[in-house]
């Protein structure tokens, strides 16, 4: 287990208030003007040598995310935008360092900023996270009134502005050109790549986007050095990392624990266990409704970093870790998750507007057997061409649940259909 | 939550109110020079909460005009995003999530037990205007399963009787202690925390 004194987020429950002095306390603004002395550079390459991966799911590097930023801009200015739009299924980690650790995510916002050349940083709350949006608002009023950000922030000689915009409910403004249309005032539809935000994002201006996780971090890396976050995980999956347990365990949280940790060691130390016992274990999606789930069997030894759930195929994801047990109706699970994302499509492409609606009616019959052993052949197919087919991921999200559905219990879902065929009321062919 | 707004009746007219117009400024502030269309998400919430937690078609031409816009790209913004609601709302929404995390443990049963108590199915609203019933998506909040969202916050780690517990205090004209309806103070272990023991200050 992670030593207390290696956790990153000394106050995520809260006990200690969410205002700068309580930030203080835990070393939150402690001379963050040296490190951004220190310059772009080296603080892009302390970030890279750490390890630091995106934590909103993509998992792409956040140093070399920053490398990207063009250093000459003709006159346009920069723009960081941080993503609080967290609303994949399984996943409220973000919500607690809004409400309670929000002066990490200021200081990281400044830092990356730096990092960046950005003058101004939007964060874009998910509109249902009102009261987590106002402890970030007071937090970034507290920073202004401290002279920690605006002009000449910390007394570092940078100007930089921080602003909080709420969302109004779309999932699909999690991903990042869909959250920069929707901060320019536009519905949230994904944009085509190229160009990256990195050259043309928001106001057609370079940006770089950032998940909430991924900047609050940066402060504590930056004072304890890449060397002691790399220290932890394995090689390409390093540092520590927010993980949120929920379903059938005993005691379900948000807990900070090292990456590499098993699934089992993760959810017996601090979730209590699965409910009635390991055995009684079903299955677990790993990171957030859009990776696949894994059957008992792969959850025995299987870690919980980027690499080692893909081995599994499956995905760290956010670090949401849903847990199954015995009683689940797995196919019913399944049909919820395809239910959500027919509703979250922005409808913009057309295998993701009409293909996540038809896979949820499918999932509904599923979950009756009413259907043939041809059409999960059928089904799968379909998520075959859905994937990969989009201008955003939400359409390889939506299939994904359904291919490890199928993947893993295929025998259970012709188990069903065969039922309700011998009961009379079906077709089974 | 964008209905079907063919029935509703709807006002001849939108003004924001004196009080909410001064705050026009420090929204319009948050954008660069010529960005002010980044403020149409903003104006479109503090029209709806103006308007009793609901926004007419003439509040979202009032906010085009604002804007200096077209109403139709105020149209489109208002019927893409689920939280503007485009008819009339009750007084105390509750919306109540039932996607996965929340299911496994138990969202059917808060969803009936509000069915119940209030004689209503998901999207309708009590005679008295005092409620609406939502099923929503995920919320965030999914360690703390299930829970609801009752106007501007969460009630979380409910069971049947804290639910109906909320809906009385809420007929009776009481406002609910919002958060974990448990023991807990927000996403630690219940029981107590695991980790960051020696941090648990005053609580």
């Amino acid at each position: 287990m992670l030593k207390d004194s290696d956790r990153v987020f000394q106050n995520i429950y809260g006990f200690k208030g969410s205002g700068l002095d309580a930030a203080k306390s835990i070393g939150d603004w402690k001379n963050t003007k040296k490190y951004i002395a220190k310059g772009r550079e080296w603080i892009v390459d302390e970030i890279k040598n750490s390890g630091l991966r995106g934590r909103g799911g993509a998992g792409f590097g956040t140093g070399m995310k920053w490398s990207f930023m063009p250093k000459e801009t003709g006159g346009r200015p920069v723009f960081l935008t941080i993503n609080a739009d967290e609303g994949e299924p399984g996943t409220c980690k973000d919500r607690e360092i809004l409400r309670n650790e929000p002066h990490k995510l200021v200081e990281g916002a400044l830092l990356a900023a730096a990092a960046v050349g950005a003058c101004a940083a939007y964060v874009y709350v998910r509109g249902e996270f009102l009261r987590e949006g106002e402890a970030l608002q007071d937090a970034i009023d507290e920073a202004y009134a401290a002279g920690l950000i605006g002009k000449d922030a910390c007394g570092s000689g940078i100007d930089f502005d921080m602003y909080v915009q709420m969302g109004a409910g779309a999932y699909i403004c999690g991903e990042e050109s869909a959250l920069i249309q929707s901060l320019e005032g536009k519905k949230g539809e994904p944009r085509l790549k190229p160009p990256f935000p990195a050259n043309v994002g928001l106001y057609g201006c370079p940006t770089t986007v950032n998940n909430v996780e991924s900047i609050a971090v940066v402060p504590t890396i930056l004072r304890r050095g890449a060397k002691w976050f790399a220290s932890f995980g394995r090689e390409n999956n390093l540092g520590t990392k927010l993980f949120c347990i929920s379903g059938h365990v005993n005691n379900p949280c948000t807990v900070e624990e090292s990456m590499g940790i098993t699934m089992r060691e993760l959810i017996d130390t601090h979730a209590g266990g699965v409910r009635g016992g390991w055995d009684n274990l079903l299955a677990v999606i790993p990171g957030g409704a859009s990776v696949p789930m894994m059957p008992k069997a792969l959850c025995e030894n299987a870690i919980m970093d980027y690499d080692g759930l893909r081995e599994h195929g499956s995905g760290l994801g956010t670090g949401a870790v849903m847990v199954m047990d015995k009683s689940t109706d797995l196919m019913k699970a399944i049909a919820r998750l395809s239910s959500f994302y027919a509703h979250e499509s922005c409808g913009q492409c057309t295998p993701c507007r009409e293909g996540t609606g038809w896979m949820a009616r499918m999932m509904q019959r599923m979950v009756t057997g009413d259907m043939t052993i041809d059409e999960i052949d059928m089904l799968q197919n379909v998520t075959k061409q859905i994937e990969g087919h989009t201008i955003c991921a939400l359409g390889d999200a939506a299939a994904w649940p359904i291919q490890g559905l199928i993947r893993h219990f295929r025998p259970e879902i012709e188990r069903r259909i065969n039922e309700r065929a011998s009961s009379g009321s079906g077709h089974a062919a | 939550m964008s209905t079907d707004t063919a029935t509703v009746n709807q006002p001849e007219t939108f003004e924001f109110s004196a009080e909410n117009q001064k705050k026009f400024k420090g929204i319009f502030a948050k954008y660069p020079k010529g960005r002010e269309a980044s403020a149409m998400m903003p104006l479109l919430d503090l029209a709806q909460r103006q308007h009793d937690g609901w926004l007419p078609r003439a509040a979202m031409d009032h906010v085009a005009e604002i804007l200096d816009m077209a109403p139709i790209r105020v149209y489109e913004v208002a019927t893409f995003y689920t939280m503007y609601n485009l008819a009339p709302v009750g007084k105390n929404h509750l919306q109540v999530c039932t996607n996965l995390p929340c299911w496994l443990r138990g969202s059917d049963d808060i969803m009936a037990a509000c069915k119940k108590k209030l004689g209503v199915d998901v999207g309708e609203s009590t005679p008295d205007g005092k409620f609406t019933l939502s099923e929503m998506e995920c919320l965030g909040a999914c360690v703390n399963a299930p829970m609801m969202q009752i106007n501007d916050d969460f009630y979380e780690d409910l069971d049947e009787s804290s639910t109906v517990a909320i809906l009385d205090t809420l007929q009776s004209g009481g406002t609910p202690t919002p958060g974990p309806q448990n023991s807990r103070k927000g996403c630690e272990p219940e029981g107590g925390a695991t980790t960051l023991k020696d941090a648990k200050g005053d609580d």
